[in-house]
């Protein structure tokens, strides 16, 4: 018989802080300039040069720690873990070792599955280090280039416990924890560029047992889609090793894009031993109540809250909830419009349907298009008073898009407000009746479809402009007493 | 008791390279003022915290705020080796 | 007395009285480097070219403390443009881009900066003799060495090759050279003066001061280094005094301990003898001189030889090769490379304390090396504040012996010995002088250390002007 293997997942993410300068010097951190113009004598780890630890990145880290919902650490020190590499220019990275700023917190994530609770070990403070280029491929290169604008700049490494159970889960923390980094504002959090980084720790254990079985770690997934993929194919080869009878060996393994496969960092393990010891060149944090409250105010309500509130008390499906949450900048503009409109949902099927596809299509953010929230509620006004239909609304509302301007204007100008003068239609109606016998005669004859018919004829004579509740009524009271 | 494989260990860790001389060498040198360090055992630090900092100091911050990074010539100016604004390192992988 | 035997203060009152150009007195002290250097050889570089920059801004600095005068600092400080070697290979052709903190603010103060001087490399060592390039002779007796870390800036004090110096103390290397030179060597409180520039040995023992022919030179080198610098994040706000406000011949009522269990060890006679005797001068000028009881220095020296090389260990590892001083040729990868380059690019000495301090940070033994040795470091904190909170100074021996021979020793315990006196005061980051109080029966100079609490630079300055006065002493030059 055989073995059912349960899953172990636990995720080290790093995440760069989008502080203006450098954790430890003044360089700029900015992303994309020439290879080493980011650099000075401090964060080029010359001789003699000392850190200073930038504000604004502690206070990031705090609010981190806050929203993952840890406990934030009333003494905090800086250590240095010891290694070398091009990369490190004084062969030490600054970070934390046993007193991190935050600790023990835990966030709710979502799967098909359901909803599960996955602990947060520590949150961490930490410099970057540079990149390494190879000159060719790393088999045959004759050299590697390095370039030292990253180095310094700041990371807040998030370490989850080991709970996740499935690639599934592991994708979707990474993602509720992106999208929390998001709305607090203090990461691009773009996997691509690097800004946001993660590596896994996976292993297999028979159903029941309580020890975990040996790990592989995982590093080298630079999208949501890779660490998905990366764990798949990665506990399907554990799982094969196990059914086997074989043994996983203890590794670290690089997830191959174009392989689809991880691969062994083949036998060039160094020996962990990073002889972490004080950094003597910085002095302890203190973090009292007061500088605590003063981050704590700093975080806005977050994704899955928001998402919940959407749910319960705005009465939205949950998918709407989730597509409106998923980006801080949508949530907020979805609330802005609420402040001027009252209907959720009819609002959310705007935002999803029309605004997202013209979003989508120019790549705009939700606030880099010519839409206002108020004008958007102000067009969703006229469509509920009759003033424009749902049709008309589609082609101002991507004349608001494209122009800036506000929905009365554009319905003014452009001739666009919906007939709904009786008098005005009355000729229209009777020459639409006049024309078609046979539609007539099937509605008098007790076929109601086909006033729908005659509808729409006057909505093609009226270019879409006429009311056409109110001429349903008009031929029914014209055709029918 | 500090022994040949140990050197060799913290010569590895440390990136040193020891001919066989010098680990004969640091091995006894290392182990005599191990040896001599060892008289700290006869203090008693249980209930001791240990001091990373004589003058007791906290919160030493600066703002974010962005200054003058060196002209990229001065940040290369020492480079052993260098190519296309970057510092040029042997190869990574041994073959 | 020649241009080259004044001190700092007497160099200000001839200018300032127009007896002397900064001019003829760069020029005094530049000739006088041609006639010796060869013989006591303090110097890796002679500055020439930044002297004569001091110089030629003198009219805009004419009111700084240091205006014309010639100075000297330890080649572990960063000089912006000129090489900052730290006596090793590895960075024999290094120029730093930027200037140290405290070479900023001489240059700020008009100094006219004469050369970088020699040491051990990277400062470790108690005689130069490290030094990958050349010794140093100690200018009392040429085949003596000047001591160390500092040696080449005391020996070129003692030399008259500068009228004062920066060194950097991290268990003894201002004081001790200062002794065996008979100069003055003060290190401060640690966190007094910035740090930034000054190339790391251990970190949180480094502390720079000043080499002076006298102690009220050493309060006008203190007013114009100490201070705070936002760029060293260990560096004190707020504790600057005016040092020369201390230059009072009066020790009346100060408290001072003599701690017996120093005064147990095993040193050298004339030393003893002339250390009591200057106390008992102190004694007699009224200050109030009682025997106090320390925890053996031998812990503070065995906490030492962990916490200073473990801190080394980290410090020297960005010597790699990748970004600047030496790489060496014979490199296949990058590993090969930075095993090469440190195998070349080291001395012994420095390979060891590499080699300790990573062995004592490895996995396993953390515990008991460097943590232990973090805990007996508080237990010897406690011990100096214990003592001060009833006493205003502490005196000890700077030095066991007076210089020694130079090669005369190459067992490195036997070496680390010759720190045992000065070791403690570092580790509990409190200041301490060594000043002259006499000579041995070979007329080499013996010091005696001053020790003061956290930010007592100032009771230490007045008790060491008190005591040159007393011993009459400062104004004797070695020939050369």
């Amino acid at each position: 018989m055989s073995t059912k293997y349960e899953t172990v997942i636990g995720l080290e993410v790093h995440v760069q802080l989008n502080t203006d300068s450098k954790i430890f010097c003044g360089c700029s951190t900015e992303f994309g300039k020439e290879p080493n113009e980011n650099t000075c004598p401090v964060c080029l780890g010359l001789p003699g040069t000392l850190p200073v630890l930038n504000k604004k990145a502690v206070d990031y880290a705090i609010m981190a720690g806050l929203a993952l919902n840890c406990d934030i650490a009333e003494y905090s020190k800086f250590d240095r873990k010891n290694y070398f590499y091009p990369d490190l220019p004084k062969a030490y990275q600054i970070s934390q070792f046993d007193l991190p700023v935050a600790e023990d917190g835990k966030i709710e994530i979502e799967t098909d599955e359901g909803i599960f609770n996955i602990g947060v070990t520590r949150v961490h403070l930490e410099e970057d280090a540079g990149k390494l280029i190879h000159e060719g491929s790393i088999d045959k290169s004759k050299g590697s280039l390095v370039d030292y604008n990253r180095t310094g700049v700041p990371l807040i490494e998030i370490v989850s416990e080991p709970d996740m159970r499935t690639p599934a889960q592991a994708r979707a923390y990474l993602t509720e924890l992106k999208m929390i980094m998001e709305y607090l504002e203090i990461s691009d959090c773009n996997m691509e560029e690097g800004s946001l980084r993660c590596d896994a720790n996976v292993s297999l254990r028979p159903v029941g047992q309580e020890e975990f079985g040996t790990k592989a770690e995982l590093k080298n997934m630079n999208s949501f889609s890779a660490v998905e993929k990366g764990l798949e194919y990665e506990v399907k080869r554990q799982r094969e090793i196990l059914e086997e009878g074989g043994e996983v060996v203890q590794e670290t393994r690089t997830w191959d894009e174009s392989l689809n496969k991880t691969i062994s960092m083949r036998g060039k393990e160094e020996a962990h031993d990073y002889r972490y010891f004080p950094e003597p060149d910085l002095v302890p944090l203190e973090i009292d109540e007061a500088w605590k409250e003063e981050m704590r105010k700093e975080i806005p309500e977050l994704p899955r809250e928001k998402y919940k509130r959407f749910v319960s008390e705005l009465g939205l499906p949950e998918y709407d909830a989730g597509v409106l949450t998923g980006e801080k900048d949508m949530a907020v503009f979805f609330e802005e419009v609420l402040k001027d409109y009252t209907d959720p949902k009819n609002l959310s099927n705007w935002m999803m349907g029309e605004f997202l596809r013209l979003l989508n299509e120019n790549n705009h953010s939700p606030f880099e298009s010519g839409v206002t929230p108020l004008n958007l509620a102000k067009m969703l006004k006229l469509i509920d008073q009759d003033v424009i239909s749902g049709k008309i609304a589609k082609e101002v509302f991507e004349k608001m898009y494209n122009s800036g301007n506000d929905p009365e204007t554009i319905v003014e100008s452009e001739g666009l407000k919906q007939i709904s003068d009786e008098d005005e239609l009355e000729n229209i109606v009777d020459g639409i009746i006049e024309a078609n016998p046979d539609a007539v005669e099937d509605v008098q004859s007790g076929k109601d479809r086909a006033i729908g018919f005659l509808v729409g004829q006057v909505m093609k004579e009226t270019r879409g402009k006429a009311n056409p509740g109110l001429v349903n009524q008009m031929l029914r009271d014209k055709l029918m007493d | 008791m500090i022994d040949k494989k140990d050197v060799e260990y913290a010569a590895g860790l440390a990136q040193l390279k020891l001919d066989e001389e010098e680990k004969e060498k640091y091995t006894e040198q290392i182990g005599e003022i191990l040896d001599y360090v060892d008289k700290l055992s006869e203090l008693d630090t249980d209930d001791v915290v240990p001091t990373a900092y004589t003058v007791p100091m906290k919160n030493v911050l600066r703002k974010d705020e962005v200054q003058e990074s060196l002209p990229r010539e001065k940040s290369l100016a020492n480079a052993p080796d260098k190519k296309d604004g970057q510092f040029r390192a042997p190869k990574i992988m041994s073959d | 007395m020649n241009i080259y035997d004044l001190t700092i203060h007497e160099l200000k009152d001839k200018i300032a009285a127009g007896e002397m150009t900064p001019a003829e007195i760069k020029k005094a002290f530049a000739d006088r480097i041609n006639d010796v250097e060869d013989r006591v050889k303090s110097y890796i570089t002679v500055t020439d070219e930044l002297a004569e920059n001091g110089l030629a801004d003198y009219e805009n600095k004419k009111d700084g403390l240091l205006a014309g005068i010639p100075i000297a600092v330890k080649d572990n400080m960063s000089t912006d443009g000129i090489k900052t070697s730290c006596a090793s290979k590895m960075l024999k052709n290094y120029k730093p881009p930027y200037d140290a903190t405290a070479v900023k603010k001489l240059n700020e103060a008009g100094a006219v900066i004469m050369g970088k001087t020699n040491m051990d490399e990277f400062a470790m060592g108690s005689s130069t003799e490290n030094s990958a390039f050349f010794n140093t002779h100690n200018p009392w007796n040429l085949d003596r060495a000047p001591g160390g870390s500092s040696g080449g800036s005391a020996a070129a004090v003692a030399a008259g090759e500068c009228a004062a110096a920066l060194g950097s103390d991290t268990g003894g290397s201002i004081r001790q050279p200062a002794s065996y030179c008979g100069v003055v060597g003060l290190k401060p409180t640690y966190g007094m003066v910035s740090r930034y520039g000054l190339v790391a040995f251990a970190s949180s023992l480094d502390q720079i001061g000043p080499i002076t022919k006298d102690v009220e030179d050493s309060a006008i080198l203190m007013n114009v280094i100490a201070g705070h610098d936002p760029k060293d994040s260990t560096s004190i706000e707020g504790k600057k005094e005016d040092y020369t406000e201390y230059l009072k011949e009066d020790v009346s009522g100060m408290k001072i301990g003599i701690p017996e269990e120093y005064f147990n060890l095993d040193f050298d006679k004339d030393v003893k003898e002339s250390v009591l005797s200057a106390v008992e001068k102190l004694k007699e000028a009224g200050a109030e001189v009682e025997t106090v009881h320390m925890t053996d220095a031998s812990y503070a020296l065995a906490a030492y030889y962990v916490i200073a090389p473990a801190e080394a260990s980290s410090n020297l590892a960005r010597y790699d090769g990748v970004r600047y001083g030496l790489r060496s040729e014979h490199a296949a990868d990058i590993s090969e490379m930075f095993t090469n380059t440190r195998h070349e690019g080291f001395g012994d000495e420095v390979k060891r304390r590499i080699m300790i301090g990573t062995y004592a940070l490895s996995s396993g033994y953390y515990d008991a090396y460097y943590l232990k040795a973090q805990k007996v470091r508080t237990l010897i904190k406690d011990d100096f504040d214990r003592i001060f909170n009833d006493f205003d100074l502490i005196i000890t021996p700077t030095a066991p012996t007076t210089a020694i021979e130079l090669g005369s020793n190459s067992d490195p315990l036997e070496m680390y010995y010759t720190d045992i006196f000065t070791v403690p005061i570092n580790i509990a980051g409190v200041p301490a002088m060594s000043v002259p109080c006499g000579f041995d029966s070979k007329e080499m100079p013996i010091g005696l250390q001053l020790i003061g609490p956290h930010f007592g630079e100032g009771k230490i300055i007045q008790a060491a002007y008190t005591l040159e006065k007393l011993l009459d002493i400062s104004n004797k030059r070695a020939e050369l």
